[in-house]
């Protein structure tokens, strides 16, 4: 993680900045890639990433996205590993709150642009709504073939046999389909796409989503998306077919079910607890009254009030 | 004699030439090619062999002439004209190539049931344990210890990798099968037992062959017919048997002669 980076402070003192950092121009050329990406679900439209003041690995392709269709009247929430807490969403949140002056929440509900990574929120989203994801590799064939040339081509072709392949491995290895972050899917049956790096417990979230859901790839220079409702089906075989991550416990400070979880470590007893990942939703949860098996007990407590980065991965 | 003309040719090869600048690769070849038929190209090193036989199989782009190959429905396509979807497909279904390095044509750090699965998942197949009882099944056609079936082929011998090379290709059936130097590389013991199992299979499957070699043994275990290459040219070529028993040309007779010795 580079979560202990820090955007400069020089970045929002040296005054003049365009409205959310990036020029009109460079924003116009990244909407041209934006309409391009709706236009073609799942297809990787190349962009002139620009330099921001921010390291790659931080969401510069995420960041300049948001930028680019950003409004005045937006309101604007920022997730890490569905945390709104993390140094890296609070840091992002501030930098578009100095360049751009807009609103932000925590809240899902509340938010008009929703800037992640990882992870996708536990409430659904809905049309007046857009997902914004920070990719790190958008290409999801790379892992068997290196070639840019060859994975255009593969692309163009609909040529993927190689997708099945990396499956079968998984299985002949592990016994089943051991990917779990970064599961490939095919988008609108054509683009086999990259979700990176979320949970594949999100993937069904990702089919037929109300909200538009924008990619972002800022080191690799790409922009992808998936309009509203769009079909998404993640690659599987018959015989094993796609299936999310299970978890036998609630979470255990507001009870949730069927969310993602993160195991945190309660302390240097080997003491853990399952919560929900997405913090806003537990907290929201927990404010409605809803109480998990942990809920009473002092150092769970702690943790719900302060959801820090201490999960185990 | 002509035993493989009852059929209309797979394969017609039109004055075919390559060249490297100006340096010539391979010049004005032409040849027809029939269902079953084994065909070796035999020379000396440089004398064209790969080159003619990576613009058969459109590896290579010829600089001047025309390739035209019979497609599954009976039309005859010129190969040069054909979509780059319609040739991928063509060259993992209908057509195999075996490299004479192994490492060319496998995937190193997949499984060899990956390997051989491959060309059915290319072409649709979804169901898992079809794919790996199918895999599994060519393995033992090529004598690879089923247990192997999931162990990379980075860990196999030479001719186990050059075994699974021709199961990745075999698993669809195809009915023309290019090799280049297909034993070139292995032990003498080794190559026998590749040689006879390479027999074997062309001859259960009815496989078309077009093997590249300068071992002229080689040809004359495997091959229905001959053509021999000197300088990018073919200078002579005619039943496989009668080639070798009796060459024409003094080129060839040299050829013969020097593997006599051996
Ligand atoms: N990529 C290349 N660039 C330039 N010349 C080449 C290339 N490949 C082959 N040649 C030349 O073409 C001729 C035929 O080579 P090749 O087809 O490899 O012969 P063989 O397979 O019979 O050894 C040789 O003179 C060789 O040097
Ligand atoms: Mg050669
Ligand atoms: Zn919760």
């Amino acid at each position: 993680m580079t979560d202990t980076a820090q955007i400069p402070d020089s970045v929002h003192e040296q005054g003049e900045y365009n409205f959310a950092y990036l020029d009109e121009q460079t924003k116009r050329m990244i909407r041209r890639a934006i309409l391009k990406g709706i236009a073609i679900p799942g297809y990787q439209v190349p962009f002139a990433s620009r330099e921001m003041p921010m390291p790659y690995g931080w969401g510069t392709g995420g960041v300049q996205v948001t930028a680019a269709i950003l409004g005045k009247s937006d309101c604007l929430k920022m997730i890490d590993q569905g945390s709104d807490d993390t140094t890296n969403a609070v840091s992002l949140r501030g930098f578009f709150e100095k360049t751009a002056g807009v609103r932000t929440t925590c809240e899902t509900a509340e938010a008009t642009i929703i800037q992640t990574r990882h992870r996708i929120p536990e409430k659904t989203l809905r049309e007046d709504q857009i997902l914004v994801f920070q990719v790190p590799i958008p290409e999801p064939l790379r892992y068997l073939e290196p070639r840019e040339t060859e994975t255009r081509k593969m692309h163009a072709l609909e040529d993927y046999g190689l997708m099945h392949v990396k499956l079968y491995e998984d299985i002949a290895k592990n016994g089943h389909i051991a990917t779990t972050y970064a599961y490939p899917v095919k988008v609108n049956d054509r683009y086999v796409m990259d979700p990176s790096p979320t949970p594949k417990f999100d993937n069904p979230k990702i089919d037929r989503m109300a909200a538009l859901q924008l990619y972002g790839a800022g080191r690799e220079k790409r922009i992808y998306a998936i309009p509203p409702y769009t079909k998404v089906k993640s690659l599987d075989f018959e015989d094993y077919p796609f299936e999310i991550q299970q978890f036998d416990k609630p979470c255990g400070l507001c009870g949730a079910e069927n969310v993602y979880l993160d195991e945190v470590i309660l302390d240097d007893k080997g003491g853990r607890m399952f919560v929900c990942s997405d913090s806003d939703y537990c907290e929201e949860r927990r404010a409605d009254g809803h109480l998990g098996p942990m809920a009473a007990d002092p150092a769970a407590a702690r943790v719900g009030n302060t959801k820090t980065g201490e999960t185990v991965r | 004699m002509n035993l493989f003309h009852a059929e209309d040719p797979l394969l017609q090869v039109h004055n075919v030439t390559r060249y490297y600048g100006d340096r010539i690769g391979c010049s004005e070849v032409s040849f027809d090619l029939w269902p079953g038929e084994v065909l070796a190209i035999v020379g000396e090193s440089g004398s064209g062999k790969t080159t003619l036989l990576n613009c058969l199989s459109t590896r290579l782009a010829p600089t001047a002439g025309a390739i035209e190959y019979r497609m599954r429905d009976g039309a005859m396509r010129n190969l040069y004209q054909l979509t780059e979807a319609e040739r991928r497909l063509l060259m993992r279904t209908d057509w195999g190539f075996v490299h004479q390095n192994a490492a060319d044509g496998l995937r190193m750090n997949v499984s060899a049931g990956a390997n051989v699965g491959e060309r059915l998942m290319a072409v649709g197949a979804r169901h898992y344990g079809n794919i790996r009882s199918t895999a599994d099944d060519w393995l033992g056609r090529v004598e690879i210890d089923n247990e192997r079936i999931d162990d990379d082929p980075r860990s196999f011998s030479g001719g186990m990798r050059q075994r699974l090379q021709i199961a990745r290709n075999l698993v669809t059936q195809p009915r023309l099968v290019f090799m280049d130097e297909p034993t070139g590389g292995l032990d003498v013991s080794v190559q026998a037992r590749l040689l006879d199992l390479l027999r074997r299979l062309v001859a259960d499957l009815g496989l078309s062959v077009v093997i590249v070699t300068h071992d002229l043994a080689v040809a004359r275990l495997l091959s229905h017919r001959i053509m021999v290459m000197r300088h990018g040219n073919v200078i002579e070529a005619g039943l496989t048997d009668q080639v070798l028993d009796d060459p024409r040309e003094p080129y060839t007779q040299l050829l013969v002669s020097s593997i006599l010795q051996v």
